[in-house]
């Protein structure tokens, strides 16, 4: 790589050529402060419109300031970050994205993690120069089942339009309106709920202000914990206790358990269960369904569609209904883990304690924000009862706990509890790319050859590559396995699929970056990659440490087919663990 | 072409248009007819002659006669006296304003005696929608020359020899832009024309195209030859339709004569141009947004580099040049470079085409040498200032550029003049303000304008703009206080220096020049609460002079806001608190007892 000289602050530097001078600053230990630029390293993800100019520095020889997240060094030159017109520049521009933004920070959901209060703060703004009764731009609040968009909050940034068009292909939101009424919306300003829109949330997951937020359930929580008549049960996903230490202060990547399930159980849940469990269960029912599929395709059926395709991801459902209405019958008919959790603990768990329907509460704690819509929709509900009655995001619960004072980081380590807390290694792997199929080959491979699996960990499966493939040998069997995460590469891997160009038999898809664990509930990254990546080792080290690593072998699954369901694909699984498929096509 | 032995040429610009130039046109072809003439003189509707401020225009060649605001009632006056008889009308001729003598023909008219025609060489002369006409005026020669007698890179040295500039604003020497979008190898590129005129005003890329169309499809020709594309595209903005239509001609004619297409002029250059039409938002005419808009994409701005021509449409080297800028070209290859460096000042060469408007007599569009003061473009060509008033300043640049005082009038016009003046030369603006203007309120007009056209995309300009109006607005109301002149200044400064393009970068100008040359105007408005040039509405004082008031009641009733109030035949008394100084008693009064401060 040629190497190119400058001076940054009266240092010399050496960088690579094609380094931008917020690069070249950052190695030299100089923070130069930036609001829209974002950039996930590890996911290949770059937003850089220069649009904030709260990064600008003084080149020597340039008329005006410039841009240090978009401007490359060239040989020798000499860069100020920190001079008076430069602070006096950055001041002022900060100053004016402040006069147009309310100041409603006590009160704001975003307060204490909003990056535009970091900068106020870091920068030492203490008054905002502008006319009395300056006016604001003002836009229609919209509130989605999952996310709510207030963007009288929106710093033109346009982070969420970058993931939502270039990384996610979802065309939801888009800059519209010129001048002082710009703002990113969906088109012709209407609601999210009538746009494209998936509802994963990565533009939530991006936002630096309050204007995308979360769907909050945390009230209604409160009121149905403190409600005698009902009993509330709660289910976690399993990227949720990879991130959920982070709120507290611990290091990503820092498993917390046992310390969830302690904390769910001071807060009142009566059953603390996990979502893992309905994992094992996904595997068994989707693994069952890949078998059947395989074993008829390979037996001549020429009806038999594949490759089959995951349907734990909301997101990805609502991708694949509003973008390929004419493949509603490629994916796997398996509910998602958590709508499978709520209608067994709805049916076989309320039957076991003596429930009413009506006056079981299911709560899941999810890393996700479109898990908030797929509760609601009308085939996850009973005469009006919802399987699953709220979804929460990692964050909400850490809200949760820290309402209700709890010391998160002294409590002790507890156990779920039983049936509907027990889950193996597979389970926990569905909160990473690769991880369901990972989990749905261990099964799948013993069902398939009928002997015990050489080895557990595929690791050819794993990585934060957006697509990976790889052919897996099912004793003299080759199964091609296809994986990808972020829907812009799930459209690739749709597409190639459509003309032809790859032959796979199963499909893993995850919406979000890194799978659940860089899903938009989970805390906020703040465009530092190594978050998502730390969660995504974790996950693997929680699979390790379980003693039991294959879904079938959960001895609480087996029973619950016993018991309940008879076996994979039966007419009671197909009642409640099966789901079909509409045409959302939007325009 | 038959042989005529007179032509009577008449405007067929939009201004003229609109005043029914079409009408004349058909009204001369009846007359002829009915004369029996038609074999001896030919009706051509041309492209625009510039002195709109008379319109309609019928010049008649060979004589150069010049008649001005012709109705079609006029028409069988002009033909039967001067085309039959040979006798001028003289009632239509155009008087001058200093000598009240008619002038006979156009090259005694003080408008254009100190122009200088290279751009609008065939504006108002030719039949626009006649390619032939075009060659006649040596039209597609240039191309034929580039073509068969030089290679791409001897034709870009020429370019560069001449010295010609980017005539869109930006000033960058188009034969550079066109070197490096030639040294980028790529299997397609492109050459845009950037016919997206947006400054409030201006009409000269419009009369060019509307004029000459011809030029532009040349030019753009010989640009494809010397950087290598075989694609041309004119980003037009759709409210242009005649424009729209000659350049629709033009390209038709040109392909029909085997100028554009495959293996031009039996070589194996191949060419074509497709039109883009714009929507008509201003920023759009910064070229990355331009191209951003070609694509189908929200017209903004991104930063440079990657320049166009590294990566413009589509990610394919690009050339944007203005209309302006191209008709120049042909010329250049003709004369020579040394023939237009031979034009002009020392870093600026050629001329410029100036819209010139405001408080001014003639107002039009005029093409001048670079080096020309705004003293003679204003009083010789511009026949000074509108019913004798005295000269104020002058704004140059469109909406982004700066205001410039009587202590400007002797500075040679070229870009570097202008900048160091603190405005710009921009696309060509030229708006004339006299003792009645008030410098705050053109401040605040102007940056209406920018406010509502910023894209919104960086900070500085999309709130910056915004607050700069807000406050100059308070200080229009009299509730502005020095302080705020102080952050004004500093503002607008911080918008020039952080703003992602163009747009931002030079919107502020108008507040920075009118705040340095007309300081104590500022200080009027905050300190005193007057505006000197009497045109602020919330610092007049409207008051009721006892000794002339009759007690008629006629302003009480006025009066929309009951603000006026007072006995039959006593004096009436005007509430200043509740007065909103909307003047309606000052006008219904009969006995100049309104007495406005």
């Amino acid at each position: 790589m040629e190497k190119i000289k400058i001076n940054i602050d009266n240092t010399l530097v050496e960088v690579d050529k094609g380094t931008t001078i917020y690069q070249a600053a950052k190695k030299i230990g100089i923070n130069i402060p930036v609001l829209c630029y974002m950039n996930l390293e590890h996911l290949n993800i770059e937003n850089r419109p220069g649009g904030c100019r709260i990064c600008v520095v003084e080149v020597e020889g340039r008329r005006n300031l410039a841009p240090s997240c978009s401007t490359v060094c060239s040989e020798g030159m000499v860069i100020h970050t920190n001079n008076p017109r430069v602070l006096n520049s950055r001041k002022t521009v900060l100053e004016l994205i402040l006069s147009d933004h309310p100041k409603d920070c006590l009160i704001c959901p975003k307060s204490g993690k909003c990056e535009l209060q970091d900068l106020a703060v870091k920068m030492g703004i203490r008054e905002i120069h502008s006319v009395e009764n300056a006016e604001m731009s003002t836009y229609r609040k919209d509130c989605s089942p999952a996310l709510n968009r207030d963007m009288d909050k929106c710093v033109m940034c346009r982070r969420c339009e970058t993931i939502c068009n270039d990384v996610q292909t979802v065309g939801a939101l888009s800059a519209a309106n010129r001048g002082f009424m710009s703002v990113v919306t969906p088109a012709f300003e209407q609601d999210l709920i009538d746009s494209p829109c998936t509802f994963c949330g990565q533009c939530v997951a991006v936002c630096p202000t309050g204007a995308l937020t979360e769907f909050d359930h945390t009230q209604k929580i409160i009121r149905a914990l403190a409600d005698p008549t009902k009993t509330v049960v709660v289910q976690t996903a399993p990227a949720v206790r990879a991130a959920l230490g982070e709120e507290f202060g611990l290091t990503p990547g820092t498993l917390v358990t046992g310390k969830m399930a302690a904390a769910l159980r001071r807060l009142g849940f009566d059953k603390v269960f996990d979502t893992d469990f309905a994992a094992d269960l996904t595997i068994m029912e989707e693994g069952t369904e890949l078998l059947d599929r395989i074993s008829k395709y390979l037996g001549g059926d020429k009806s038999v569609k594949l490759p089959i395709l995951t349907s734990c991801c909301p997101a990805w459902v609502n991708f694949f209904e509003c973008n390929y209405p004419d493949m509603l019958d490629v994916p796997s008919t398996a509910r998602s883990p958590q709508q499978m959790f709520g209608a067994i603990a709805k049916t076989y768990f309320a039957d076991k304690m003596g429930i009413k329907r009506e006056d079981m509460v299911v709560v899941s704690v999810m890393p996700c924000l479109a898990k908030k819509y797929e509760c609601q929709r009308d085939e996850f509900k009973v005469d009006g009862n919802p399987d699953v009655d709220f979804s929460i995001s990692t964050r909400e619960l850490a809200a949760l706990i820290k309402t209700a004072n709890i010391d998160f980081n002294t409590l002790p380590d507890e156990d779920f509890d039983n049936p509907l807390g027990e889950s193996t290694g597979a389970g926990v792997i569905f909160g990473a790319t690769g991880g369901v199929i990972e989990a749905a080959v261990r099964t799948a491979y013993e069902l398939f050859t009928g002997s015990k699996l050489p080895r557990i960990d595929f690791k050819e499966l794993r990585g934060l590559d957006g697509i990976r493939m790889a052919t897996i040998d099912f004793n003299g069997t080759p199964i091609n396995i296809g994986i990808a995460h972020q829907l812009g590469n799930a459209r690739k891997l749709l597409d190639g699929i459509r003309s032809g160009m790859y032959n796979f038999h199963a499909i893993e898809i995850m919406a979000c970056p890194g799978g659940c664990i860089g899903g938009a509930g989970q805390p906020l990254h703040h465009g530092h990659s190594e978050i998502i990546k730390a969660r995504f080792d974790a996950i693997y080290r929680e699979d390790a440490s379980k003693p039991i690593r294959k879904s079938h072998e959960n001895p609480y699954i087996v029973k619950l087919y016993e018991e309940f369901l008879g076996k994979p694909l039966s007419e009671k699984s197909h009642h409640l663990l099966h789901t079909h498929y509409f045409d959302k096509h939007k325009i | 072409m038959a042989q005529y032995k007179m032509h009577i040429l008449v405007c067929g610009g939009t201004g003229c248009r609109a005043s029914q130039s079409e009408q004349i046109v058909e009204n001369l072809n009846a007359e002829l007819k009915n004369l029996g003439l038609e074999n001896d003189a030919q009706v051509v509707t041309t492209g625009c002659f510039g002195f709109c401020e008379k319109g309609p225009i019928v010049k008649i060649i060979p004589d150069n006669t010049f008649y001005t605001q012709v109705t079609p009632e006029d028409c069988a006056e002009i033909i039967k006296e001067h085309i039959l008889k040979g006798r001028k009308v003289a009632r239509l001729l155009y008087e001058d304003p200093e000598t009240q003598k008619h002038i006979e023909d156009s090259k005694h008219m003080g408008f254009y005696q100190k122009q200088l025609r290279i751009a609008l060489r065939n504006c108002g002369f030719i039949d626009p929608e006649n390619i032939d006409e075009y060659i006649a005026r040596d039209g597609y020669a240039a191309f034929g020359k580039v073509l068969t007698e030089m290679d791409p890179k001897t034709a870009v040295e020429i370019m560069k020899k001449s010295g010609l500039r980017g005539r869109g604003g930006g000033g960058f020497p188009t034969g550079i832009k066109w070197e490096i979008a030639a040294s980028n190898k790529a299997d397609q590129k492109y050459v845009v024309c950037n016919a997206d005129e947006g400054d409030p005003g201006a009409f000269m890329d419009r009369s060019i195209l509307e004029g000459d169309p011809h030029t532009i499809v040349e030019a753009m020709a010989i640009c494809g030859y010397c950087i290598g594309a075989s694609k041309g595209l004119v980003y037009i903005r759709a409210e242009y339709p005649l424009a729209i239509k000659r350049l629709q001609v033009a390209i038709k004619q040109a392909r029909e004569y085997g100028l554009l297409g495959e293996g031009i002029l039996g070589t194996n250059f191949a060419f074509d141009i497709e039109l883009r039409y714009g929507a008509g938002a201003f920023v759009c005419g910064e070229e990355t947004a331009l191209i951003h808009s070609m694509e189908g994409h929200r017209g903004e701005p991104t930063v440079k580099p990657p320049f166009p021509a590294e990566s413009g449409y589509l990610g394919k080297p690009t050339n944007v040049n203005n209309v302006e800028t191209f008709a120049n070209v042909p010329v250049i290859y003709l004369k020579g470079a040394d023939w237009f460096a031979s034009i002009g000042t020392t870093k600026s060469k050629g001329t410029k085409v100036f819209a010139l408007a405001g408080k001014i007599n003639n107002v039009g569009l005029i093409e001048v040498p670079m080096g020309i003061t705004l003293r003679e473009v204003i009083y010789e060509i511009g026949g000074g200032i509108k019913d004798g008033k005295k000269f104020k300043a002058v704004q140059t640049g469109g909406p982004s550029g700066g205001c410039l005082t009587d202590k400007h009038l002797d500075t040679p016009i070229d870009f570097d003049n202008l900048i160091a003046a603190g405005s710009m030369m921009g696309s060509g603006g030229m708006i004339v303000m006299d003792e009645d203007d008030c410098m705050v309120s053109v401040a605040k007009f102007y940056l209406e304008f920018t406010v509502e056209e910023s894209c919104g995309k960086c900070a500085p300009c999309r709130i910056g703009n915004k607050r700069l109006h807000e406050m100059l607005e308070k200080i229009c109301n009299g509730k502005g206080t020095m302080e705020d002149l102080e952050y004004l200044k500093n503002l607008s400064r911080v918008i020039k220096d952080t703003a992602l393009c163009g747009l931002g970068q030079t919107s502020p100008n108008p507040v920075l020049s009118t705040i340095e040359h007309f300081y104590d105007e500022y200080v009027a408005h905050v300190k005193d609460r007057v505006c000197p040039a009497g045109r602020c509405k919330a610092l007049k004082l409207y008051t009721i002079v006892p000794e002339k008031c009759t007690g008629c009641t006629a302003c009480t009733r006025a009066c929309p806001v009951a603000a006026i109030t007072g006995e039959k035949r006593q004096p009436h008394v005007i509430d200043v608190d509740k007065c909103i100084r909307c003047g309606a008693c000052y006008d219904k009064c009969k006995f100049t007892a309104i007495n406005i401060q």
